[in-house]
C-alpha cells in the first residue's frame, strides 16, 4: 500500500545550558493510511518529540538536525513555514493530553471550532461552517450539540473537552492525527470511552493515527503497530500481537513483566534496575546498556537494527544472524587485547 | 490471613468531611465512611478523581479537621483530639505523598529531611537520629553518601525512596500512601511498590494504599475499597473484588481498565458507562451512583443504600444487591 507518513533518519537536538541534548536519534517510521501506530515509552524517551517534529512544531532552543520527513511524498522538513501552517491542522492534525490548557478559557466552543473552518475553508458560508460542526460534535458523541457551541471551556468537564479537542482535529478530515498521550488526564471510565471514540473514528474517516502514550494496557487494545523507544531511538517495532506475545528487546521484555495485570493471580512484578540515561552525554554503547540484565561485552557498542519477522525489528545484539559467532569473535578480540 | 488472627489497628465509624465553599454550597468530600483496618494488612482504596480517598486518608491523619464521625486507633478516638492530646498518636502514623518534587523541602539535605520525620517521637534521643537516618537510607535502597546531598539531585524513585525513609522515621505503626507511585515512570513504579511490600514484611507495617491504578492496587492490597462520591460503595478481598465484583460501578470500573494483552482486549466486553461524574457538590438524590447505573431503579434514585456484608468479608453498598 502506498505509504502515508515516511519518517527516515529523524535527529533532533535541544541547546541546553548544560550541553546539547538528542532527544531523538535516529528514528524512522512509516505509516499507511488508516493505520493506528502506537509509540511507547517513558518520560524523556523522545515519543512526544518525534511527534512534534513531524508538525515542526518543536521548541525554539531545538532543531532537526537530520534526516526526512516524508508526507505524502514530499519531505515536510522543506516546507516553508508558511506551507506548513496550511498543512497542520488540515492534513495531520494533533490532540494533546491536556485538554484544559489547549482550548483557550475566553472564547466559546462554537467559536474556537469555527475558527479552524475559517482559517482553512475561505469559501465556506457560515449556516456550512455551523452545520459541519453540529455534525462533528453529534460524532463525537456529545448531547444536545447546538447549546454546547455556546458554551465555554470551564463550563464542560475533562471527558468532555478531550471530546471537543478531538471534534476540532477531525473537522477538516485530516489524513494523520497525532494523539499525544489522549487519556492520561482522564479517569479510567472516561479513558475507555475517548479511546473506543479515536479507534472509532479512525475506522470510519480512515485516518491514520498516531497514539502517543506510556500505558501499555492502552496500546494493546486500540494499535496494529507498535513502536518502543528508549533515550531518544527506537529500540523495537512490531505489529502489535508480535509485541506482546514475542517481545525481543530486553526493554520490551522489562516494561511488560514490571506491569501488573488485572487479569492474573499470583505473581510478583520484577523492577527493572536503575534508570533512564543522561542524554546529555554521548553513548557509545547500546543505550540500556545499564539496566540490562542480559548485556555483553558486545554491548559496548551501539547494535543497528535486526529482522526478526515481518514488521518485527529490535535494535540489540542477541538478534544478530550470527549472534553467538559474533559473541565468540568479540571475546576472542577482548582476549588478544588482554 | 485467617479471620481470628485479624486484629483491627483502626476503626473509623461514620467519618464525614465536608467543605463549604460560601453560597451555602457544601461539597461532601468524603459522606459516611465506616471501614475497619486491620493490623499488617494492606487495604487499598480507589475510585476516579474527586471521589474523596484523598481527603479520606488525610482526614484519617488528622490533616483535615473531620467534620463528624469517629476513628478509632488503640483505643481511643482520635478524630477530635486537640493538637497537645494527639501527639502521642502522630508517631504511629506517617505518609507517603504523591508528588516526590513538591513534598520535598529543596533547601534541606535528605538526612535533614528524615531527621525532621524523628519528631513526633520524643523518645529517640537527639544524638542517635544522624545515624537513625543513615539506617534508614540503606533500608530504602539509597546509601549513606546520599545523606548530605539536596532533593535535586536525585531521580524521581530515589525522592520516592526518601520520602518513605521520612515516613519510617519514627517507626510509625501504620502509613497512609497517597497516590505513592502515580508520579513514576512504569518501568521504575514496581521497584518502588516492591520496596513497600518488603518494608511491610520486615516492619509489620499496615498500609493505606490509595491510587487511581486499580491494577496496581490489586497487586499489593489485602483487600480493597472502592469509592464514588465520597462514599464506600464496594469492599472485598482483592481477589475477590476482581473475580467477582457486585456493584454495578466496580464492573463498569474493572471492564473500562485496559490489560496490556491484545487478545483479552479485543475479545473483552466494555460495560461503557454512560456520561461523567456528578458534580460532588451536587450529589445526585439516593443512590450516588443512580445517573450513571444501567440498573438504576426508582428506589435507587430515593433512598440511599447502605454498605451490607452480602458474603463473608464482601459488602456492597447497592439495593439490587441487597434485594
Amino acid at each position: 500500500m502506498e505509504q502515508l507518513l515516511e519518517v527516515k533518519n529523524l535527529v533532533t537536538t535541544f541547546k541546553t545550558k548544560h550541553g546539547t541534548v538528542k532527544a531523538v536519534n535516529d528514528v524512522s517510521f512509516s505509516l499507511v493510511p488508516g493505520e493506528i501506530c502506537a509509540i511507547v515509552g517513558e518520560s524523556g524517551s523522545g515519543k512526544s518529540v518525534t511527534s512534534m517534529s513531524i508538525l515542526r512544531l518543536i521548541a525554539q532552543n531545538g532543531t532537526i538536525a537530520g534526516g526526512e520527513i516524508l508526507f505524502e511524498g514530499e519531505d515536510l522538513l522543506k516546507k516553508t513555514e508558511k506551507q506548513m501552517r496550511a498543512i497542520r491542522g488540515k492534513d495531520i492534525s494533533m490532540i494533546f493530553q491536556d485538554p484544559m490548557s489547549c482550548l483557550n478559557p475566553v472564547f466559546t466552543i462554537g467559536y474556537q471550532l469555527e475558527e479552524v473552518l475559517k482559517l482553512h475553508n475561505k469559501s465556506m458560508k457560515k449556516a456550512e461552517r455551523r452545520a459541519r460542526i453540529v455534525e462533528m460534535l453529534r460524532l463525537v458523541g456529545m448531547s444536545n450539540a447546538e447549546e454546547r457551541l455556546k458554551q465555554y471551556p470551564h463550563e464542560l468537564s475533562g471527558g468532555m473537552r478531550q471530546r471537543i479537542m478531538i471534534a476540532m482535529s477531525l473537522l477538516l478530515n485530516p489524513k494523520l492525527l497525532i494523539a499525544d498521550e489522549p487519556t492520561t488526564a482522564l479517569d479510567v471510565t472516561i479513558q475507555a470511552q475517548i479511546m473506543d471514540l479515536i479507534t472509532d473514528l479512525s475506522k470510519r474517516l480512515n485516518t491514520a493515527v498516531i497514539l502517543i502514550t506510556h500505558d501499555l494496557g492502552v496500546v494493546a487494545g486500540a494499535a496494529q503497530k507498535v513502536i518502543v523507544m528508549y533515550a531518544g531511538e527506537i529500540v523495537e517495532s512490531a505489529p502489535v500481537r508480535e509485541l506482546y506475545y514475542h517481545p525481543k528487546h530486553p526493554y520490551t521484555l522489562g516494561l511488560l513483566k514490571a506491569l501488573p495485570r488485572l487479569d492474573m493471580e499470583q505473581y510478583s512484578l520484577q523492577p527493572m534496575p536503575g534508570s533512564t540515561p543522561d542524554l546529555l552525554l554521548e553513548h557509545e554503547e547500546c543505550p540500556f546498556f545499564e539496566r540490562c540484565e542480559q548485556a555483553m561485552e558486545c554491548c559496548r557498542k551501539k547494535p543497528p537494527f535486526f529482522q526478526i519477522a515481518e514488521n518485527h525489528i529490535a535494535r540489540c545484539w542477541r538478534y544478530h544472524p550470527d549472534f553467538l559467532a559474533y559473541q565468540n569473535q568479540t571475546e576472542q578480540e577482548e582476549n588478544s587485547h588482554a | 490471613m485467617h479471620e481470628q488472627e485479624k486484629e483491627i489497628l483502626l476503626s473509623v465509624r461514620g467519618l464525614k468531611k465536608y467543605f463549604s465553599l460560601g453560597h451555602k454550597k457544601v461539597l461532601k468530600a468524603v459522606d459516611d465512611v465506616s471501614i475497619d483496618i486491620y493490623k499488617g494488612e494492606t487495604l487499598g482504596l480507589v475510585g476516579e478523581s474527586g471521589c474523596g480517598k484523598t481527603t479520606f486518608g488525610r482526614t484519617l491523619m488528622r490533616l483535615y479537621e473531620p467534620t463528624d464521625g469517629q476513628i478509632l486507633f488503640r483505643d481511643t478516638d482520635i478524630a477530635h483530639l486537640n493538637r497537645k492530646q494527639l501527639a502521642p498518636f502522630r508517631k504511629d502514623m506517617h505518609m507517603i505523598f504523591q508528588d516526590p518534587y513538591s513534598s520535598l523541602d529543596p533547601k534541606m539535605t535528605v538526612s535533614e529531611i528524615i531527621m525532621e520525620g524523628m519528631e513526633s517521637d520524643p523518645t529517640l534521643p537527639k544524638k542517635d537520629r544522624a545515624a537513625r537516618s543513615l539506617e534508614l537510607l540503606e533500608i530504602v535502597g539509597l546509601n549513606s553518601d546520599h545523606a548530605n546531598r539536596f532533593p535535586h539531585e536525585f531521580s524521581g524513585s530515589q525522592r520516592q525512596r526518601i520520602g518513605i525513609a521520612r515516613s519510617l522515621a519514627a517507626n510509625p505503626k501504620f502509613i497512609v500512601c497517597d497516590e505513592p507511585i502515580s508520579a513514576l515512570d512504569v518501568s521504575i513504579q514496581a521497584q518502588v511498590v516492591n520496596l513497600l511490600k518488603e518494608l511491610q514484611e520486615r516492619m509489620g507495617l499496615t498500609y493505606l494504599f490509595i491510587a487511581h491504578d486499580l491494577s496496581m492496587v490489586q497487586y499489593i492490597s489485602d483487600r480493597v475499597g472502592v469509592m464514588y462520591l465520597g462514599r464506600l460503595v464496594e469492599l472485598a478481598t482483592s481477589d475477590e473484588l476482581y473475580h467477582r465484583p457486585l456493584h454495578p460501578y466496580t464492573q463498569a470500573l474493572m471492564a473500562a481498565i485496559p490489560i496490556p494483552d491484545p487478545d483479552v482486549e479485543t475479545a473483552k466486553s466494555r460495560i461503557p458507562l454512560e456520561g461523567e461524574i456528578p458534580s460532588p457538590v451536587n450529589i445526585p438524590k439516593g443512590c450516588a451512583f443512580c445517573t450513571r447505573c444501567p440498573y438504576a431503579t426508582d428506589q435507587c434514585r430515593q433512598e440511599r443504600p447502605s454498605l451490607q456484608e452480602v458474603e463473608p468479608g464482601h459488602f456492597a453498598a447497592c439495593h439490587l444487591i441487597h434485594q
